[in-house]
């Protein structure tokens, strides 16, 4: 009996890993057509998210690549101008827990596909699907109070702040010690 | 001793048959799963040492099967680019450190304390905890590889490649802890052999008596303890590197992507004589019981093997010729490569030179090792060729390298090492290996082996690097490739013929003698397969050649204890008795160890803390393995 | 059985010829490194050959009796083989010396430092080749991918820079290799000898798509490459019909713009391969398609699947704007 329970677990285990680690470097272009149906509420913060990102068990959440990748898109894209590191400059911080717009993930990527208001530009038309899901993915996770196994380390370059896979992330940013009427 | 103490049954005070009975009740190891968990015999270690490494060379001949599929042709599509570049990199890492040392070792650990005339080998309890740790590395990694999550950057897993930020996921993290799993599990083995060789040889055989195989295991087990530590501080680093956010290999931030070259080779070039270096001993030592004359050159032979493993440390940057590093530095590395020839070829004109003036008999054996010679020349000249640094800049990371490692690690040590197997399987298992299917298996695997890799020298000169998935068909390469492919499937069966002839003999093949052969080193002196005390009275060895010198009697050495577990402690340049010393029973903590060991390091892939907490468990089984148990042997 | 031996040798002759091989060069270091092999190969062959020869020869003298038992060779026979073994181990002291020495002499001249007629700086992407045309006037700086033109008959310099892991510069038909490793700037020079096109490609496992990274050095005459430089240093082609034109609009404000700099359009990317003069080149995707409206088209529909794991993504496009893209792409000589 103990047997068998112990052989699930660790079956289940294993399969949560399979999952974290698989990598899909295409994207079935109707799951790439339905990742674009996000329902937004009126003012664009939350909404619905594509169902077929809860039947992929939230891969932009949860898998090893993808994060990976986010963070790739993150440098090549140079959020950093904006954003720096994660500590936010004069686009807010990613580190400090605080979201603007909400955490979940459909509204981050609902901020980098169509921009917001106070300078956050629209990279709806510069990326793929995909890439934005990737960034939101990457954004969201990055202030993660407890290392991911799944999350991304550090960067070949500069430190500048802990890796992303040691917790806690959150750490006083640059931004949290401007005027705090900047953000209000 | 006070009264009260039952008195001493010294195996003086038996005859044969008594004494043998005794010896067997003091030594045995229970049936059952307990007797299977708990055995501390070296023999029953070696054996499955032996077969799992056999089963871990099925494997990874598995996944070269596989790539030669997919490479039979130009863009193919039988792996993807991700598959691929996982099955190259578990090639690599399975045979180099889940069969080729491992292999060796078993070896080892089954035939020195045999040869030098000992009960067991020395600290047996690690040598069955090492065992369990190298089985479970090697259930990682492969489970890794069934679970799509293997390592893919290749085994050597070069910064900043496998680093943090390339490196997505655990995969290069199963690929450093594997690395710490079978390195310690290595490491031990050299200590317990080191520490045998020198301390625990019959009286008697002295230095310059001391078989050729077992110097060349001596030697091996010094470049392991030397070599081993230095990739475990390399995969560390780089686990730090991943898990933690160190900088040990981040340029930005003082670290150096060529410092992770420079720690891997320092350990990988001594590795490939680790693999090396025990199969020149078993090819002396075929050679010697097959010309029936001792090995010509016995001196020259033992200091050519101390030279290699020296010189093995020199020569690392071989491998970096073209990174950049100073034109000065890279010639001295050029003078120390090429000079590594010298020794071996002392050996072989060595052999030579045996085989010139022997009484040839052509078993088996004496095939492969003909096979070897062949084959190893080529590697070893292919290697002086490399050695060259402008040579080396055209064929650094082409198929022509592939073809030259392949010649000298398949041709100069797996043909010693299944020649060996047909040699000792008499004495392992009492009996003979077919003899007609042994040349079938010498002919397949030869012709086979050559036709496969020695196109790959061309392949590599005509352009094709190594590592690609695939090529394009504009570039010619198809042809060869193809032919290259057909000929792995001989190759391949020579193999699958060797393992069904291990199989078919284990049950019917013909019972051999104490010693079928009729070699001349003290393995021979015992039934075949040996009791699990191995001599009844430990031999007097009066020469190199004990069973040839005085083929009717074997003199022996009386006064250990019957009733209780010991070996007898020798000196080491001379080998004269010092001192009785107690061998541990069967223990069931070196299992539990293990397990605590496994626990500890698997979860150390996924958090730092786990070498915190992990020490914990690991700690409790040292200590119960440590708990004097009351036994007769605590005493000491 | 001989007509047998001759095909299979044959077979493996075939091909030392071609665009990428070690043994068909066509620069100043490449044909010394050719000679080197030969050098070697000669020398070892010969080895090989003794050795095997003296195995056979002391195999033959066989005595296959069973019942002898061991014996002790005589002394003076052991003492002259003593002597030949000794005459060996010196004889092979004395090949590998002589070998040392000339490698020591090939790395020399391959390394001497000749007055550079072109500097180049080549930047190693996954997956592809950055190459940067440097110059003392800023105005004739210019940046192309996967594909080097460079004058016959001059040294070449080549400043080996790393964006990401480590590459390798492997062109063999003109030179050996080496590496190019983030955090450190490697140098290569040689100096073609004859005008022609030579396939090069990465040597160092840089990941997914390490097998489809090569690149191209196209060896052309003074004047040829003097019109090819100027052809690079101009804007990119414009448009001609509304089908070009609708592609160049695409292009810039689809998410084409955002990787890709296109010299001339409002295009200015830095993250992917430089497309200003892309039609100009042999291949696309460092190797992977011969440049063609077709398969420009087949890229950007899905290079997923001809390239799985590289880093363009695939961007959604419907027919029409296909054809405009491809159309205006495939006209940017």
């Amino acid at each position: 009996m103990t047997g068998r329970i112990f052989s699930l677990v660790f079956g289940a285990v294993l399969l949560t890993a399979c999952q974290r680690e698989s990598r899909s470097f295409r994207l079935d272009p109707p799951i790439a057509a339905s990742l674009e149906a996000v329902a937004p509420m009126p003012n664009g913060i939350g909404g619905a998210p594509p169902d077929s990102d809860a039947v992929l068990g939230h891969p932009y959440l949860t898998n090893a690549y993808n994060l990976n990748q986010g963070k790739q898109l993150y440098t090549w894209f140079n959020c950093k101008g904006c954003h720096a590191d994660g500590g936010g400059v004069t686009g807010p911080s990613f580190l400090n827990g605080w979201w603007r717009y909400g955490p979940q993930a459909v509204s981050i990527f609902i901020s980098i596909r169509d921009g917001r208001p106070r300078g956050m530009p629209a990279f709806g038309n510069h990326l793929t699907t995909e890439q934005l899901w990737q960034l939101a993915g990457y954004v969201r996770t990055i202030g993660a109070y407890s290392a991911m196994t799944a999350a991304p380390s550090r960067n070949d370059e500069m430190q500048s702040r802990p890796a992303e896979n040691r917790a806690p992330a959150a750490i006083a940013t640059p931004s949290d010690q401007w005027p705090a009427t900047r953000y209000r | 001793m006070t009264a009260s103490e039952p008195r001493a049954v010294s195996d003086s005070d038996l005859d044969p048959p008594a004494l043998e009975k005794q010896l067997a009740a003091t030594w045995r190891t229970p049936g059952g799963l307990w007797g299977v968990l708990s055995t501390v015999d070296h023999k029953i270690i070696g054996r499955r040492y032996i077969i799992t490494a056999f089963v871990f060379l099925a494997l990874g001949g598995v996944l070269a099967l596989l790539m030669r599929l997919q490479l039979a042709g130009a863009e193919r599509r039988v792996l993807s680019a991700d598959r691929y570049n996982q099955v190259f990199t578990m090639h690599g890492s399975n045979m180099m450190f889940l069969f080729a040392v491992p292999v060796m070792e078993a070896m080892a650990v089954y035939l020195v304390p045999l040869m030098v005339g000992s009960r067991n080998i020395a600290f047996p309890r690690l040598n069955a905890f090492s065992y369990w740790l190298y089985l479970a590395g090697g259930i990682l990694l492969w489970a890794a590889f069934a679970l799509n999550m293997a390592p893919d950057v290749g085994w050597f897993a070069y910064v900043p490649l496998s680093g943090p930020q390339f490196g997505a996921g655990k995969r290069a993290d199963i690929w450093a802890q594997m690395i710490t799993f079978t390195e310690v599990s290595a490491l031990a083995v050299a200590i317990e052999l080191v520490v045998t060789i020198f301390k625990q040889r019959a009286p008697g055989m002295t230095l310059a008596r001391v078989p050729l195989f077992v110097w060349s295991m001596l030697v091996t087990a010094f470049l392991v303890i030397l070599a081993m530590p230095t990739i475990m501080i390399a995969s560390t680093s780089l686990i730090l590197d991943r898990l933690v956010g160190t900088h040990f290999f981040n340029p930005a931030e003082g670290g150096d992507a060529l410092l992770w070259q420079h720690l891997f080779w320092f350990f990988g070039h001594p590795e490939v004589y680790i693999i090396f270096l025990p199969a020149v001993g078993m090819v002396s030592t075929i050679v010697a019981t097959f010309a029936r004359r001792p090995v010509f050159g016995y001196l020259a032979m033992v200091l050519a093997l101390i030279a290699t493993g020296v010189l093995a440390f020199g020569l690392w940057v071989h491998h970096m010729f073209v990174v950049g590093l100073p034109r000065l530095g890279e010639s001295f590395f050029t003078i120390s490569s090429m000079s590594i020839a010298l020794p071996a070829g002392i050996q072989i004109f060595c052999w030579l030179a045996t085989l010139w003036d022997g009484r040839l008999m052509f078993r088996t054996p004496l095939l492969f090792v003909i096979a070897f010679m062949v084959t190893f020349v080529m590697g070893g000249l292919t290697g002086v060729m490399v050695a060259s640094v402008p040579l080396d800049t055209q064929v650094h990371d082409t198929y022509f390298v592939v073809a030259h490692f392949h010649y000298v690690l398949i041709g100069g040590a797996v043909f010693p090492l299944i020649g060996a197997i047909y040699y000792w399987f008499p004495k392992m298992t009492g009996r003979l290996m077919s003899e007609r299917i042994g040349r079938w298996v010498v002919g397949l695997l030869f012709v086979g082996f050559n036709l496969t890799f020695f196109p790959m020298h061309i392949l590599g000169l005509q352009g094709m690097p190594r590592r690609i998935y695939t090529y394009p068909a504009e570039m010619h390469w198809g042809t060869i490739n193809l032919f290259v492919s057909v000929s792995a499937t001989i190759l391949t069966s020579g193999f699958l013929l060797f393992f069904i002839d291990v199989v078919r003999s284990l049950r019917h093949g013909p019972p051999a003698g104490a010693n079928p052969w009729g070699a001349s080193t003290l393995e021979w002196a015992t039934s075949s397969p040996p009791p699990s005390y191995n001599f009844a009275r430990l031999p007097v060895v009066g020469s190199a050649q004990p069973l040839w010198d005085r083929p009717d009697v074997l003199p022996v050495v009386c006064g250990l204890r019957a009733d209780r577990r010991e070996l007898l402690i020798t000196s080491l340049r001379s080998a004269e008795p010092q001192a009785r010393e107690s061998s541990p029973r069967n223990s069931i903590w070196p299992l539990l160890a293990a397990i605590a060991s496994t626990v500890m390091l698997i979860s150390s892939i996924f958090t730092p803390w786990a070498m915190v907490w992990g020490a914990v468990p690991v700690l409790i089984t040292l200590i119960g393995w440590f708990w004097p148990k009351g036994t007769p042997e605590d005493e000491g | 059985m001989a007509r047998h031996a001759l095909s299979l040798i044959a077979l493996l002759c075939c091909g030392c010829a071609g665009w990428q091989s070690a043994l068909d060069t066509h620069a100043v270091q490449g044909t010394r490194l050719a000679h080197l092999i030969w050098l070697f190969v000669g020398v070892c062959a010969v080895v090989w050959v003794t050795v095997t020869v003296v195995l056979l020869l002391a195999l033959r003298k066989k005595n296959d009796c069973p019942d002898d038992g061991p014996h002790t060779p005589a002394e003076a026979s052991e003492r002259r083989m003593a002597r030949i073994v000794r005459a060996a181990a010196i004889a092979t002291a004395g090949i590998i010396t002589s070998l040392t020495i000339v490698s020591f002499y090939a790395t020399r001249e391959l390394t001497s430092a000749a007055v550079a007629a072109l500097d180049l700086r080549v930047r190693g992407y996954q997956w592809w080749w950055e190459v940067t045309y440097l110059d003392a006037r800023p105005d004739q700086v210019f940046i192309t991918a996967n594909e080097i033109h460079v004058p016959v008959g001059r040294s070449i310099h080549l400043r080996l820079a790393a964006a990401d892991v480590i590459h390798s510069f492997w062109v063999p038909s003109l030179t050996g290799k080496q590496d190019l490793i983030p955090g450190r700037e490697n140098t290569l020079t040689f100096t073609p000898q004859e005008v022609g096109i030579y396939r090069g490609q990465c040597a160092e496992f840089c990941g997914l798509q390490h097998a489809h990274m090569s690149l191209l050095v196209v060896v052309d005459s003074a004047a040829d490459f003097e019109h090819w430089r100027r052809g690079q240093l101009a804007p990119a082609a414009t448009p001609r019909g509304p089908e070009q034109e609708t592609g160049k609009r695409l292009f810039e404000n689809k998410a084409c713009a955002s990787c890709h700099n296109i010299q001339g359009s409002t295009a200015s990317g830095t993250i992917g391969p430089d497309l200003t003069h892309l039609a100009s080149r042999h291949y696309i995707a460092a190797g992977s398609l011969a440049t063609n409206r077709g398969s420009i088209a087949a890229w950007l529909a899905d290079p997923q699947t001809i390239k799985p794991g590289n880093n363009m993504p695939r961007v959604r496009l419907n027919a029409g704007e296909l054809n405009a893209l491809s159309a205006y792409l495939a006209a940017l000589r």
